[in-house]
Parts: C-alpha cells; sequence; structure tokens
C-alpha cells in the first residue's frame, strides 16, 4: 500500500465542539482569520504567489527608478547611496521574494495534486514556510523607515559589508531579512521532499511523476543544501558586525575571498533554484498545446538531476577575476561549458515535443515558447563566461546584467507567467482573457529585448555594472535610453495582466461562468479533479498505470502513433466534475494558529540581532522572541495535526464555498499525510528542528 | 492506453501491497514522513556544520603574531572526558529507545533523562571551556582562527542545548500519558538527531583539537 487517500465518510448527526488545546483551535472556513490559520496546500500557494506578486511589483518599481536614473548621462533622479539601495533591493527582491517564492507557490499548489494527495506531508510547516517567507520580507522593507534599505549589492561582498564601511543597520537588515527566508525555505524544501518521497497515489513510481513535480523535488534537494551555505555565511558576517569576529576583516588576518566561496557555493544553485520550476512548468505546457507527450520523458527528469548535480561544480565562474590561479579557473571553465549540455538538452526536447505537433498558442504557450527562446539566448552568453579570457572582459560590466537578465526574466518569469496562464483557470475557477493575454506576451517580449538586449552591447562598450551614473560622451547614452524605453513597456505589460485578471473576475462573476475541470485537455492528474480544486483535492485515491496517466484515460495510439480518443472519453472528462455527494465528507487536518505565531516570534527576535548591535539590551528582544518560539513549538507539538471531530468537508457547503473565486471563502481545507494518522508529536519535533 | 504501462502498474502495485503487509508505515517508501523529513533535515545540517568547519581549517593558523590562538590554548585532556561523555550519551539514548520499545516507560524516562544529563554535562564543560580561553586571553575578537573556533563550537554547543530541550520535552510527555510505546519511532527520531549532533562533535574533536597545526 502507498499513500492511498482516505475515502470519504458519512457526516457525523451532531458534530461535538472542537478539543481546545492552548489556544482555542481556529474553526472559520471563510474571511480573514482563515486565511491566517489554514493550513491547506492550496491556499498557502495562493498566498505565496499573491505576496510574491505584490513584492514583484515593488521590485519593478525599483528596476524603473534603475532605468529612469541611467536613461541619460549625469541623470538625477537617485543619489549614489540612493541609487545602492535600489539596485540592491531590486536585486535580493527579484531573488528572494519574487522569483524563488513564486516557484514556491507553484509547487505548493501543485506537487500534492500531481502526485494524487491529499495535501503536503506536513501542512502546518508548510503554512510556517509561507509567514516565515513574508515576514522575512516584511523585515527587509522594514528598514525603509528604519534608516535606510540595504545598500550592499544581492551578493553583499565583503569587506564593504563590514561595519567599517557600511556602518548603519542597512546590511543588518539585509542579513535578518535572508536568514528568515532562508529559513522558510529550509522548512519547505523538507516539506516537499517528504511529500514527492512519500506520498505519491498508488502506481506513481518516481519515474511516472510530472515532470514539473520532478523538478521541483531537484530544486528542493538544491535548496535544502545550498541554502545551509548562505545561512553559514550570513551567521559570519552577523557575527563580524555584531560580535567583533574577525571572519571577513582583512586588517586582522579574515579574507574576504571566503565570503565570495560561501555566497556563490549557495548562488549559483541558487541560480537552478530559480529556473527549475520554470523548466518544470513548461514541461507541462508545452505537451499539452502541442498536443503530443513531451519528447524524452526521462531523459528530461536525468538532464534536471544532472543539472542539480553540475551546479554545485560551476560557482568558481562567478569569481574569474578575483585571481585564483590557472588549475581552478581551468576546472571551472570546464565544468561551466559542461553544465550547459543537459541544460541544452532540455531546449532540444521542447523542440522535438513540439516538432510536428499540433500546436495551440495560446498565452500559456506563448510564454512557454518565450522562455525556450529568450532562455537560449541567456544560455548561450552564459557560455560566453566559461571561457575565462572572456570574462575577464567582461565581468563586472552590464553585458553580464544582460546575460542574467535572459535567464531569469527571459527564463524563469516567461516559464512563471506560463504557468500563470496555464494554471489560473485550475487555481482561481476563471479562465484569463486569451486576447489580452497575448497583447501581455507581445508587450512583454518587445519590452524585455529593448530593455536587456542593448545592456550586451553596453557591457561590451565598458559600460560597468552598479554605477550611479555616467559622464557625457561616452557613447553609452543611446542604448541606455533604449533599455530605458523598453523597461516602460514591460511596466506596461504587467499592467495589462493585472487588468486581464480584474477583467476576468469581474466577467465570470457577472455572467456566473465557470470553468471545467480540464479546460486545455490536458495530461497531468490536477486536471481530474474540478476547477476550482476543491478542499479535499481527490475524492478518492487515484491509481497510476502510466506517466500522464490523465492523458491515457482519455486519448490511447493507432499503430502509426497517431493520438486516437477513447470510448472512456466523455465519462473521464465527466468523472473529473465530480464532487462529494450531499453528507458525504472527507477528514482533513485543522487549521492552526502556531505557524503564525512562530514565524512572529522569529521575526521579532531578529529585530533584537539588528538592534543589539547599538545596545546590547536590546538582545532582550531576541530572547523575548526565542521564548515566545520554544513555547509556540512545544503547544504545536501538543496540538494534534487533525482533531478528532473537526475538518470534515461538507460536500454542500465546498460546492458553495469553494467555487467561488479568489480572495473569497474557500472551503477550510489541509490534511495530514493523506494516508495514515500523522503523529501530531512528531511533527512538531521536526519543526522544533528545522526551527533550530 | 498501453498496454505495458499497465503491466508496470499493476507489479509496482502488488509491490506495494507486500510492502504493506509488513506493517510499514502507508507512505511509498515505507518509512514514515517524520523519519524521512529528518533525514533530509539532517541532510541539511551536514551543509551547515561543513561551511563552518571549512572555514575553521581556513583560518585555524591565522593569527597576528603575539595573539593567542585556539591550539595555544587547548587542554585536550580535559576536552577528552567532556567528549567522551558526549559519546556516552548515544549510549543511553540507544537505551532509552530499547526501553520504550519493550513498552518499558518508566526505563525509557530514566534513559532518556540520563541521555540530557550527560548533553547538559558536556555543555556545561565547554562553557567552563570558553571561560578559561577568554581568561587566557582568546575572545571572539582575538584573531581569524579564535573566531572561527567560537563559532563553530559555539554553533554545535546550540544544537546539543536544542537536543537537551528535546529530551525533556519527551521525557515530560511520557510523564503525562502524552508519548506512549506504540509512538515509539518519536525517540528513534530524536534520537537520530542526537547521534547526529554526536558524530559531528567525534569531526569537530578531531579537526579543531586533535589535528596538529
Amino acid at each position: 500500500m502507498t499513500s492511498v487517500l482516505e475515502p470519504p465518510v458519512l457526516l457525523p448527526e451532531d458534530p461535538r465542539p472542537i478539543a481546545s488545546g492552548a489556544l482555542r483551535r481556529p474553526a472559520r472556513t471563510d474571511g480573514f482569520w482563515s486565511w491566517i490559520t489554514s493550513i491547506d496546500h492550496k491556499r498557502v500557494g495562493i498566498m505565496y504567489g499573491v505576496t510574491a506578486m505584490t513584492f514583484f511589483v515593488i521590485g519593478g518599481f525599483e528596476a524603473l527608478l534603475i532605468r529612469l536614473q541611467l536613461a541619460s548621462p549625469n541623470g538625477r533622479i537617485l543619489d549614489a547611496n540612493a541609487y545602492n539601495e535600489v539596485f540592491t533591493m531590486h536585486g535580493t527582491t527579484m531573488v528572494f521574494l519574487v522569483v524563488m517564492p513564486l516557484g514556491a507557490a507553484f509547487m505548493n499548489y501543485l506537487i500534492p495534486l500531481q502526485v494524487g494527495a491529499r495535501d503536503v506531508a506536513f501542512p502546518r510547516l508548510n503554512a510556517l514556510s509561507y509567514w516565515l517567507f513574508l515576514f522575512g520580507g516584511l523585515f527587509l522593507y522594514s528598514s525603509v523607515f528604519l534608516g535606510g534599505m540595504p545598500n550592499g549589492g544581492w551578493f553583499g561582498y565583503a569587506p564593504n559589508t563590514s561595519i567599517v564601511y557600511s556602518p548603519g543597520h542597512n546590511i543588518d537588515f539585509w542579513i535578518g531579512g535572508l536568514l528568515i527566508t532562508g529559513i522558510a525555505s529550509t522548512v519547505g524544501a523538507v516539506n516537499l521532499i517528504t511529500t514527492c518521497l512519500n506520498m505519491r497515489a498508488p502506481g506513481m513510481g518516481l519515474f511516472r511523476m510530472p515532470v514539473f513535480t520532478w523538478m521541483a523535488l531537484v530544486t528542493q534537494f538544491l535548496l535544502l543544501f545550498a541554502l545551509p551555505v548562505i545561512t553559514i555565511a550570513l551567521f559570519l558576517l552577523m557575527f563580524d558586525r555584531n560580535f567583533g569576529a574577525n571572519f571577513f576583516n582583512p586588517a586582522n588576518g579574515g579574507d574576504p575571498v571566503l565570503w565570495q566561496h560561501l555566497f556563490w557555493l549557495f548562488g549559483h544553485p541558487e541560480v537552478y533554484i530559480m529556473i527549475m520550476p520554470a523548466f518544470g512548468i513548461v514541461s507541462e505546457v508545452i505537451p499539452t498545446f502541442s498536443r503530443k507527450p513531451l519528447f524524452g520523458y526521462k531523459v528530461m527528469v536525468f538532464s534536471g538531476i544532472a543539472i542539480g548535480f553540475m551546479g554545485w561544480g560551476v560557482w568558481v565562474h562567478h569569481m574569474f577575476a578575483v585571481g585564483l590561479g590557472p588549475v581552478s579557473i581551468t576546472a571551472f571553465s570546464i565544468s561551466t561549458m559542461f553544465i550547459a549540455v543537459p541544460t541544452g538538452v532540455k531546449i532540444f526536447n521542447w523542440i522535438g515535443t513540439m516538432w510536428k505537433g499540433s500546436l495551440r498558442f495560446t498565452s500559456a504557450m506563448l510564454f512557454a515558447v518565450g522562455l525556450v527562446s529568450m532562455f537560449t539566448i541567456g544560455g548561450l552568453s552564459g557560455v560566453t563566461h566559461s571561457v575565462s579570457p572572456h570574462d575577464r572582459q567582461q565581468t563586472d560590466t552590464y553585458y553580464i546584467v544582460a546575460h542574467f537578465h535572459y535567464v531569469l526574466f527571459g527564463g524563469a518569469v516567461f516559464g512563471i507567467f506560463a504557468g500563470i496562464y496555464f494554471w489560473y483557470p485550475k487555481v482561481f475557477g476563471q479562465l484569463l482573457d486569451e486576447r489580452l493575454g497575448k497583447v501581455h506576451f507581445w508587450l512583454w517580449i518587445v519590452g524585455f529585448n529593448l530593455t536587456f538586449a542593448p545592456h550586451h552591447i553596453l557591457g561590451l562598450q565598458g559600460m560597468p555594472r552598479r554605477i550611479y551614473t555616467y559622464p557625457e560622451g561616452t557613447g553609452w547614452d543611446f542604448w541606455n535610453m533604449v533599455s530605458t524605453v523598453g523597461s516602460f513597456i514591460i511596466a506596461l505589460g504587467l499592467l495589462v495582466f493585472f487588468a486581464n485578471v480584474r477583467r476576468t473576475d469581474k466577467r465570470h462573476k457577472r455572467d456566473h461562468l465557470t470553468v471545467e475541470a480540464d479546460p486545455w485537455d490536458a495530461r497531468g492528474l490536477e486536471w481530474s479533479t474540478p476547477s476550482p480544486v476543491p478542499a479535499y483535492n481527490f475524492i478518492e485515491s487515484p491509481e497510476i498505470h502510466a506517466v500522464d496517466d490523465w492523458w491515457h484515460r482519455k486519448y490511447t495510439e493507432d499503430e502509426d502513433g497517431r493520438m486516437q480518443r477513447l470510448d472512456d472519453y466523455d465519462k473521464a472528462k465527466a468523472s473529473a466534475e465530480e464532487h462529494l455527494k450531499p453528507g458525504q465528507a472527507v477528514h482533513l487536518p485543522s487549521p492552526s494558529f502556531y505557524p503564525i505565531i512562530a514565524a512572529a516570534a522569529i521575526f521579532v527576535a531578529m529585530f533584537g540581532v539588528v538592534y543589539g548591535r547599538s545596545a546590547g539590551a536590546n538582545y532582550a528582544i531576541t530572547g523575548l522572541g526565542v521564548l515566545v518560539l520554544v513555547c509556540t513549538l512545544i503547544a504545536w507539538a501538543l496540538e494534534p495535526s487533525t482533531e478528532p471531530d473537526d475538518a470534515l468537508v461538507d460536500a454542500d457547503a465546498d460546492r458553495l464555498l469553494g467555487l467561488a473565486p479568489a480572495g473569497s471563502a474557500q472551503a477550510e481545507l489541509g490534511s495530514g499525510d493523506g494516508g495514515g494518522d500523522q503523529p501530531a508529536l512528531t511533527s512538531g519535533g521536526s519543526s522544533g528542528g528545522g526551527a533550530g | 492506453m498501453a498496454a505495458v504501462a499497465v503491466e508496470h502498474g499493476s507489479e509496482e502495485v502488488e509491490h506495494q501491497a507486500e510492502a504493506s503487509g509488513h506493517a510499514h508505515p502507508p507512505t511509498n517508501t515505507g518509512i514514515s514522513n517524520d523519519k524521512v523529513a529528518m533525514w533530509a533535515f539532517l541532510g541539511s545540517e551536514c551543509l551547515l556544520f561543513g561551511a563552518l568547519i571549512s572555514t575553521f581549517f581556513l583560518y585555524r593558523s591565522r593569527a597576528p603574531l603575539g595573539t593567542v590562538k585556539p591550539h595555544d590554548v587547548y587542554d585536550i585532556p580535559f576536552t577528552s572526558v567532556s567528549s567522551f561523555i558526549l559519546l556516552m550519551s548515544s549510549l543511553t539514548m540507544v537505551l532509552a529507545l530499547s526501553a520504550f520499545n519493550r513498552a518499558d516507560s518508566r526505563r525509557a524516562m530514566v534513559w532518556l533523562s540520563a541521555t540530557a544529563l550527560l548533553g547538559a554535562t558536556f555543555l556545561g564543560g565547554q562553557i567552563y571551556e570558553f571561560t578559561v580561553f577568554i581568561r587566557e586571553g582568546m575572545t571572539m575578537k582575538t584573531n581569524p582562527a579564535s573566531s572561527a573556533f567560537y563559532v563553530l563550537t559555539g554553533f554545535h554547543g546550540t544544537h546539543v542545548g536544542i537536543g537537551v530541550l528535546m529530551l525533556l520535552a519527551l521525557v515530560i510527555l511520557i510523564r503525562k500519558g502524552r508519548l506512549t510505546p506504540e509512538r515509539a519511532e518519536t525517540i528513534e527520531i530524536a534520537g537520530l538527531y542526537w547521534h547526529f549532533v554526536d558524530v559531528v562533535w567525534v569531526v569537530v574533536f578531531t579537526v579543531v583539537y586533535l589535528l596538529p597545526l
């Protein structure tokens, strides 16, 4: 037996009141508090997405400030320090508060659905991850009101971040914010790895997992092993700043290059952490709209795993200019060239999937093809960095800026938006307007290339990164202006997207439109359950017989390999629309107050660390936070994951509430390990470890 | 539907059905979620300590002339004794699990308390050691070697401290009847953490204290 879902049960006639622990168990299923206490992976995923999208707007605003400042020589919009703050926060926001959490949004929402589970392995830890991410972001941005934003670059190179050169609290907020989001990602990684390994539906061997779930699993392993390295780097920096340690202090024998090693040993896997979920997304989108199976499923999976391993052996290509000697530069040049191979394999497999397919260029497909083409350009300029003499020429110029925006915007962000257009009907029960979606795509592909292609030229002309202005007569004026114009076209594209969301919502509400379970005639298991997904995900445990099992319930192939609709097609489609029958219910774990309290405690404790540097007494704040955290974790451990008489989802209630669009009520969700009883105690135990 | 796929499918289902016959938890791996999570977490911890140990290795002889570095102040016999105490706590941890597996809650509580006590003794030794070193002129600020020493061993000590709290919490839970022998796996998982922290100390003691400069 694997993690077979508990079958539906009959509702008790007289439900008893909910047992109470230290805090009354939250019982609301709608409204504000239900979101605060929700542990359902779908709600957590939506909260991740909405929060990250908000940060995307903030980070985008910062990008526009940068572009306005650099539009023409001697820009006066920002002074040097403000410019440092803005580009630091642009990078930090986009990496840690936008691309990573948007990936997390998809992984949280989709992994349990794609493996056929009722929830992730540890629903409360999942909520904790989200709240830590949110509080980490708030912590970073609280610096706006508390003396200035971080200004040392997203890489925070030593010794510029030392107390000598950065005496303010800016860098302290950077350290604290990244530590908090780091805990969030580590907890999430433990949780999602366990989910992928342990909670697959019967018949779903590892090599029947959808490619998105596979890429998510690789991402989570990268997170699991990369985050402790940056955590230590940040700890060492904190000890330098707060307690006078000498890790990165050259005056006393410390070595600033150690920071670079630790940072990039995290930083390069981080690149793959950001791009892998997007690779997974397009691996779902392209087959669906090519109406063909993914070309080379296993090769796709193995190349993902290969990238996961090789991603650990290339970090020194960020440091070719440091002067580490010919041997290490040669070794890392070669490994950097090699890592292009599995990535190239993926590109060719996507092209192979589209080859002779019956292509449908929906918005989602356009964005996916956008990733394939734009990422290829970014990947090729990446290969040029592996040639170290060339890299010596380009390092710290706008050429690098061009490269990583092609892979992270042209790659990751395009992929994520492919995913948004693709799964929006599944998540919110509304189909985004295709016409506006295509306008969005074309604005972005034009704006994106206008913004970042000129950076290649500027870099080759020698324009350095991170300069807040440049004099006249450098010959950089024209392409900088083009780039600024492009950035506003990107902003316009994003506005079109938000207008689309708003219009779609209005139209669906006005005309009472609903969306069928499988509007794209897609392949993954998540399409075999109603849109939006009800609290319990699946009524009964799906049984898996093939990769893309849902597709095989609808289609088969004739001898010539042509697609044939099965006689059962309509039956399968109808089965996907089924909800629980009235009176039936599913036992789901209960919401909890503790995740948000634990996250808030860490948030408060971190302020003590920041201000402890100014006055030792402020460490009392940290003590208070830790005390609250310990008490919370003990209460958490004692709270059963599922209240015995709680969280039975009524089919009718679910139908009424669950079909309402996002932002309004959905029936309360969340579940344990989908199979047996989740011992609440040990789940708390591992959380204690995670927090420690 | 491809016939091959169906065949594979049923094979797998059978295989899994077989696995459930051995009273494994209802998961794909046959290992409970909690245990998989703890192993994953410990994997992450390896990199945490790995980064710290590498840092120490890089810095262990970096000290401006005339400043006290760790190798000048080590008291190997003292630290050997406290290391032995910590290693013995792994034995008592095993005995606690074994007792709980035999449904002997009383003995389990005794051995868990003993483990916590040994851990606390080790911590006491570490605090004493730190105060001696500071008196001999080696503080966090002295040189990169001293910084790396205090952060690495302090980080390990914090892990021991969290472990002691966890063990005490388990004792209280058993006492209050909230943790019963059917869920002996909880003790096993706490034990995984405890043994891991012990193993890390074996590495730290070797690398930090015993390896000559």
